[in-house]
């Protein structure tokens, strides 16, 4: 598998487990008050989104590669680390399952609940909901595409077509369902993710220190499975752990 | 000032999230690959060695510690 492809995939997942939380979400209020405002406040939060990649994703890679690259490491190491962190522990039974049917009942019933405030013509609780659900769960993905670019020829480009994908993918999903995607293995592509972005980050950070991998780009395998390894070791682990703490209690 | 503050939150914990042992230790590890590798040492397999490190003792602390 090459590093573009590594790239591409990466950039899917984030992007399709992150569109899943935002379409139920909209979802959620779309049902429940109406469709226009609630797609206008897509609408705003995808071109807020786009501003963002579009002002950042060219100026960052002014910076020199190396410097770049320390950066670009770090910082998908530290936002990598936090995505697995959280599918260990949810894989392992220390922190709950994110249940999108529950998410999609408690966004209904807070639409319902709310007020109606309509400024020029459009529902503001829709609009605002919709567009911080969108915008913030998009910020993510925003943010790993504009990293990627940063340490990668073409890999805003590259990263920015996979969000597009993914979006087309969910949005295509959402609309045949008509309901929260709850089938979606969510803990499952975040622990993809996770890996994949922790993967990238060892990459770039050890390389931007100054030191070089043996076989350059075909290291990327290697830490990738060395990172699996330890990690279903780690989800093995806490899970005995919780196990051995359930049979001391009974 | 208010919402600088929250601004100033929003942004830590969106980048450094539930634990801030694990950007220290990221830190920490690149700054010593870049202290041995300006040495001489090759050190390309201190940075996976040291994530995983990190992420064991963060899950270590999450699932309540010994």
């Amino acid at each position: 598998m090459t590093p573009d492809v590594f790239l591409f995939l990466s950039a899917f997942l984030a992007s399709a487990v992150e569109m899943v939380e935002a379409l139920t979400i909209v979802l959620a209020v779309g049902v429940t008050r109406g469709w226009r405002s609630a797609l206008l406040g897509v609408g705003a939060a995808l071109l807020g989104l786009a501003a963002l990649v579009g002002l950042l994703g060219p100026s960052i890679s002014t910076v020199p590669i190396n410097t770049l690259r320390v950066v670009v490491g770090a910082l998908l190491l530290v936002f990598g680390l936090q995505w697995l962190r959280k599918a260990i522990l949810r894989a392992s039974g220390y922190k709950a399952l994110h249940d999108e049917e529950a998410a999609f009942a408690r966004e209904r019933e807070d639409a319902r609940r709310a007020g109606s405030e309509v400024r020029a013509g459009v529902d503001w609780y829709s609009f605002t909901v919709s567009f911080k659900g969108v915008f913030l769960e998009g910020l993510e993905v925003a943010f790993i595409v504009i990293t990627f670019g940063a340490a990668r020829t073409h890999g805003v480009a590259l990263a920015a077509a996979a969000a597009g994908v993914a979006l087309i993918v969910v949005v295509a999903a959402g609309l045949v369902v008509h309901a929260p995607l709850s089938r979606v293995p969510e803990n499952a592509l975040k622990f993809a993710v996770g890996l994949l972005l922790t993967t990238f980050g060892t990459f770039w950070a050890t390389e931007g220190a100054g030191a070089h991998w043996p076989g350059d780009d075909a290291a990327l395998p290697a830490i990738l499975g060395f990172l699996a390894l330890s990690s279903f070791a780690a989800v093995r682990a806490l899970r005995g752990r919780r196990a051995a703490l359930a049979g001391a209690r009974a | 000032m208010t919402r600088l503050v929250a601004f100033a939150r929003f942004w830590y914990e969106f980048v450094v999230g539930d634990d801030w042992r694990v950007a220290v230790g990221v830190g920490a590890a690149i700054g010593l690959t870049a202290l041995l590798t300006s040495a001489g040492v090759a050190v390309w397999w201190l940075m996976p060695l040291a994530v995983v490190a990190t992420l064991f003792g963060s899950l270590w602390r999450a699932a309540g510690g010994a």
